[in-house]
């Protein structure tokens, strides 16, 4: 089963983190995605861009409309992702308590954890319309 | 035993093993029902079997292949099938039991699905029965646990006890979940619902089945003591006319002395646990109110010092509330009340009807008044309030000498 961890912090409070700080962060990750690539559980992840390189992509009156900015603006963004290969909610579970921005205290960072649609579902579904 | 009282006393053991064995909560539900529903029709002719228990998951697996095997060409479930067919031991396992409760309490689900899957899988109560005792519309309820199982099934939440790491979270949620259903039965059991009565029992059979399936935790035990210890005076509680009754005015005679035996032994266990849980100390509290011959007799020094722990173990304004009452019975009110005056607890009646009370006592007859009418804005629970309007007409009615009070 594969889940998607979705990583929502303060980009703010990341812009404003001092470059040594940041390297030791982004050491921490590095350490991170190592250990899950090792035993077995990573299948892609990445930090991303801040939002203001995100532009959206809306449907509108039938047509297509383009935006500058994110989906949402909310307190915490969207900043990063792993996607996961777990037994169950609770390998992927304690897989999101790992990583590093919720173990970095007073960061409010929030995990989200998603299964996928397996992919026979997926199929199936397809196969039916 | 008859087929209601088997589905009563049984439901949530066989449920438990089939979902292990056919892997999915739906289908090992509707498959128990065809087998209630078989029992029902060939037992009044043929008798009952001689292993009833057994009967009903050997028919409950049987009727699960029967309905996979209508989805088998539509889904390509032949493996499930298989495996189902494979000879099994019909009997149910207690470690069955556990998995269903851990799932069924998984942090994954809401509170209240949590609440509700409980009830539903692990003790058997019918929706409806569940829906009315929370006071929810049947839909709601329904859709509840439609979703809750949807979530089990899509997310794929583990049927499995926790491991050793995370355990004592996971059982936090869970004591978390046998008990807030004893408070829905025990803090609205004013009236004759049974129903609220029913959670109560429920909570109680919960509570035994994990200091059964868990001998090894201090903390079922004291949950359980805690709601053995609190239930032994239920029928206390209100008086004659449904009004509430203080601890102290309860007629300590109709209490239920084995539950008060089985929950102050339940407690030494509990309390050996180092540091000793939340509810250990709670239970123990509770003892003491319950072993005390008379009200004046209790042990209030020794209840003090307990608040003090559970505050040191579980900080809390409603725990510091409570330490500063005892104090007050223990040293005297002036002392319970300067504790008072740090605790901040907006919105909580309770605060300013301690306040009152130990100003009434003190003889400080307009400070309390003015307290109750305070504690009288916030109170939602009628038995209390029309225990606060009491003593409201005392304080503000014809004055008697000063002392005579308590």
């Amino acid at each position: 089963m594969q889940y998607l961890l979705l990583i929502h912090d303060d980009e703010k409070q990341w812009a404003k983190m001092p470059e040594a700080m940041k390297g030791k962060f982004m050491q921490e990750y590095g350490e991170f995605t190592q250990a899950i690539v090792k035993s077995g559980h990573f299948r892609a992840g990445s930090q991303l861009q801040p939002t203001s390189t995100a532009t959206t992509v809306r449907e509108k009156n039938g047509k297509t409309l383009t935006l500058d900015g994110p989906f949402a603006e909310t307190k915490e963004q969207l900043g990063g992702y792993y996607l996961v290969e777990c037994k169950d909610l609770d390998e992927a579970i304690a897989i999101a308590k790992r990583i590093p921005s919720v173990r970095a205290s007073g960061s409010g960072a929030v995990i989200e954890v998603r299964p996928l649609v397996p992919m026979s579902e997926a199929a199936r579904t397809a196969a039916a319309r | 035993m008859n087929l209601g009282d088997l589905h009563r006393r049984e439901y949530g053991r066989i449920l438990a093993s089939l979902i292990r064995t056919v892997g999915d909560f739906d289908l090992a539900e509707d498959s128990l029902q065809d087998a209630f529903e078989a029992a029902l029709a060939q037992w009044p002719a043929e008798g009952p079997s001689q292993n009833p228990v057994a009967w009903l998951i050997a028919t409950a697996r049987h009727k699960a292949v029967d309905r996979l095997r209508r989805r088998v060409l539509a889904e390509g479930k032949r493996d499930q099938i298989a495996r189902l067919l494979e000879p099994q031991e019909d009997t149910p396992v207690p470690l069955d039991s556990l998995r269903l409760i851990f799932t069924c309490c998984h942090p994954a689900l809401s509170p209240e699905a949590q609440v509700a899957l409980t009830l539903r899988t692990v003790c058997g109560l019918e929706t409806e029965a569940i829906a009315r005792a929370f006071v929810v519309p049947v839909p709601t309820l329904s859709q509840r646990l439609v979703r809750a199982k949807a979530k089990i099934k899509g997310a794929r939440i583990p049927y499995e006890v926790p491991e050793d790491d995370v355990l004592a979270d996971r059982l936090d949620t869970v004591l978390a979940v046998v008990y807030l259903v004893f408070n829905e039965g025990y803090s609205a059991s004013f009236g004759a619902d049974l129903l609220r009565a029913d959670l109560c029992t429920e909570a109680i059979r919960l509570g035994r089945l994990l200091t059964e399936l868990l001998p090894a935790e201090r903390e079922p035990k004291g949950l359980l003591a805690l709601m053995l210890l609190h239930d032994a005076r239920r029928d206390t509680r209100t008086g004659d006319d449904g009004e509430f009754v203080l601890l102290e005015d309860q007629d300590r005679s109709r209490w239920d002395r084995a539950k008060i035996a089985e929950g102050a032994a339940l407690v030494q266990e509990a309390l050996r646990a180092r540091p000793p849980g939340n509810h250990a100390v709670q239970a123990a509290i509770a003892a003491l109110h319950a072993q005390a011959p008379t009200a004046g007799e209790t042990d209030w020094p020794q209840i003090a010092a307990l608040y003090g722990v559970l505050a040191s173990i579980y900080p809390s304004p409603v725990v510091e509330l409570n330490r500063a009452v005892a104090i007050a019975m223990a040293d005297g009110p002036e002392h319970g009340l300067a504790l008072l005056q740090n605790i901040d607890l907006p919105g909580y009646h309770l605060l300013p009807a301690a306040r009152a009370d130990l100003l009434r006592r003190l003889g400080r007859r307009d400070e309390a008044a003015s307290a109750y009418r305070e504690a009288l804005a916030l109170v939602t629970n009628d038995a209390e309030r029309r225990y606060l309007e009491r003593r409201l007409r005392e304080v503000t009615g014809c004055p008697r000498r000063v002392g005579a009070t308590r």
